[in-house]
């Protein structure tokens, strides 16, 4: 058998959950982490990062439309997925993270958009013409009330949804780490500690998403970054992955120092099918230079231009390194033999329907929504109209 | 004939269901068959197996197995100097044209372990499967609605036995049925009726009168990974503690 080292079960060769596997936990993560930070503007009223607040729910909106389509892209029979909302198996929690996604989409995101952006909603649906006054009439759901008080309860029902909000976002990225968490048959993904460490990994993912997101289209509409936002993101982001990483390096350590039947088998495998894609990207490369890098922004009194470039540094390298983190565990998870005696090797195709173009397209596609987004439903913080809708 | 917008809108809907139903045909007959009967499982004697194969080729045959992929497989231990605590385990293709010869003057013992489906009582596979196309029968064996499975591999990734698999073409999860067409009819399974030794037996656990039910009360017999606590029900006779 090629590709196969020592023993592993005869079914256990192919590998059954490929790259669209890994790239599902990252999407869903960039969601909720982009969430939270918006979040922090509305709950927590980390006033600083307002001009990332619409930006940070379009982001989230883009992704979380995006994120069913490589489960779609994998499922051997995507037309009968349906059956996962009309007969669910109770005690399954990929069918229960079904309405976790449903819930999260409708009645978190959509709606808290919905309200944050209503006055212009309305006010877009008067003045525009053809098919986007079609559009934006439809989008106002049949409300053109946009008085003060209105627009009061807009805010205060917003707060409630944001609040509502934040554990659901913990809910709908926790979910994910507990599919792989709650699977005794694989020591591996087996562990309590999966859901938080995907919660917190995804934080970071999507904030530093957002961050990048942000400067590169302040950059593209020729106008200055404002310092203090992405200084206190940045600052967010380091804290949240002090965290993380810390959560990581107990999951090692408990291994290492319980060492249990499994140990051996998988720390061979970690220095040496996964040594690339653990040790030096998501460990040396995607963790430890920007948690020096970011906690030297703390410390340190840089100039403005070099924490800009600390900070698209440490975002795009935390970018990496969480992706590597999903497929570390997804495809780390199959790559050794249940028998503990041998492992095989992933071959990802280039162009089937679970490929590398695939993947590619599936990680381009959200940012095409957002640009979508951004010219339906623009966030830019320069428009008045959005600092009233903050309560400013 | 004219029909009215409403009656269409009732009928429609009534049709689809009748079409279904149709197409679906008309499920075997097993009339002396009653599920409350019965309780499966195996009993797999490894002194008494010779790695010849015989039940894999039968399993392959009876169920369309495709090629490069296993219903049920045979392994091969074997404890050498340099393997003792941990022997070399081999299966060439599944076990289905048996195995070469142990390698000379290296001493040691090897022996035979065949593997399937456990029919777990308690299975994983089951409790992850999303739209519940896996499910356990009432006489204990574990099935799969193909008609239903959506093929998301979760219940591949939940089974600590590796005794499932993605068919090729079907791209539905698929295994071992304990050939629940030929045991609903008085049969054995297709791997029992090939084994040359009996190596490999149907066990009835609900039926006192029959002779594997017997052996399992009296002989000392284990499960694999019990540790999963997954209430199989392959119980292996003479089970040495390397194998996983």
């Amino acid at each position: 058998m090629s590709g196969v080292e020592g023993y592993m079960y005869p079914n256990e060769v192919t590998l059954y959950w490929s790259v669209l596997i890994v790239l599902y936990p990252y999407i869903t993560g960039l969601v909720a982490g982009a969430f939270i930070l918006a979040s922090l503007v509305r709950v927590f009223k980390v006033r600083a990062v307002a001009p990332t607040y619409r930006l940070a729910l379009l982001t989230a909106l883009s992704f979380l439309l995006v994120a069913p389509l490589p489960l779609q892209f994998h499922l051997g029979h995507p037309e009968r997925s349906p059956e996962m909302y009309f007969t669910p198996h109770s005690s399954s929690a990929m069918a229960m993270f079904g309405y976790v996604y449903l819930w999260y989409l409708m009645a978190v995101l959509v709606f808290e958009i919905w309200l944050d952006y209503r006055r212009e909603i309305v006010l877009l649906s008067q003045s525009s013409k053809g098919l986007l006054r079609l559009i934006y009439k439809i989008m106002t759901l049949g409300s053109n009330n946009i008085s003060p008080r209105s627009l009061q309860i807009d805010e205060r029902v917003g707060w409630i949804v944001t609040l509502v909000g934040i554990p659901s976002a913990f809910l709908l990225h926790g979910y994910v780490g507990f599919i792989f968490g709650s699977i005794k048959a694989n020591p591996w993904w087996s562990s309590p500690l999966m859901p938080v460490v995907f919660i917190f990994s995804a934080m970071v993912s999507g904030i530093a998403a957002v961050m990048l997101i942000y400067m590169a289209t302040t950059k593209l509409r020729k106008l200055t970054i404002d310092i203090r936002c992405v200084d206190t993101i940045a600052m967010y982001m380091f804290y949240i992955f002090v965290i993380d990483f810390t959560l990581e390096m107990l999951d090692l350590v408990h291994r290492i120092y319980e060492a249990d039947e499994s140990f051996r088998s998988l720390n061979f495998m970690v220095h040496t099918k996964l040594y690339f894609s653990q040790i030096v990207l998501q460990i040396a490369v995607g963790t430890l230079i920007p948690l020096v890098l970011l906690f030297l922004t703390q410390v340190v009194k840089f100039a403005e231009i070099v924490r800009k470039r600390i900070y698209v540094l440490s975002s795009s390298l935390i970018l990496i390194s969480v992706f590597a983190m999903r497929w570390n565990v997804v495809i780390g998870g199959q790559l050794f033999s249940k028998s503990f005696l041998g492992y095989t090797t992933y071959k990802m195709d280039l162009v089937t329907k679970e490929g590398f173009l695939v993947a590619l397209s599936l990680e381009i596609l959200p940012l095409l929504f957002l640009w979508a987004l951004v010219k339906l439903l623009p966030p830019w913080p320069e428009s008045a109209s959005h600092e009233t809708a903050l309560g400013h | 004939m004219k029909i009215s917008r409403r009656h269409l809108l009732i009928l429609l809907p009534a049709a689809a269901v009748a079409w279904k139903h149709v197409l679906a045909g008309e499920p075997e007959e097993s009339p002396n068959y009653r599920k409350s009967d019965h309780w499966w499982g195996m009993l797999i004697d490894i002194p008494k197996c010779i790695g010849c194969g015989n039940c894999v080729r039968a399993c392959q045959a009876e169920n369309d197995v495709p090629d490069g992929f296993f219903r049920t497989w045979v392994e091969r231990y074997e404890r050498t100097d340099t393997h003792l605590e941990t022997p070399e385990v081999i299966s060439p293709d599944g076990g289905k044209e048996g195995f070469p010869s142990a390698a000379e003057g290296t001493g040691g013992e090897y022996f035979f372990v065949p593997k399937m489906c456990n029919h777990c009582s308690d299975s994983p596979c089951t409790q992850v499967c999303p739209v519940g196309a896996t499910f356990v029968t009432p006489d204990g064996v574990v099935l799969i609605d193909q008609k239903y499975c959506l093929g998301c591999a979760y219940c591949v990734q939940a089974c600590p036995y590796g005794c499932r698999y993605i068919h090729p073409t079907k791209k539905v999860a698929d295994k071992c049925t304990l050939c629940y067409h030929r045991i609903t009819k008085g049969l054995t399974t297709a791997c029992c009726e090939a084994c040359p030794t009996g190596a490999r037996q149907l066990a009835d656990l609900k039926d006192p009168k029959d002779p594997i039910h017997e052996f399992l009360k009296t002989h000392s017999v284990q499960v694999l990974k019990p540790q999963m606590a997954t209430g199989a029900k392959a119980f292996y006779y003479g089970l040495d503690g390397s194998v996983r």
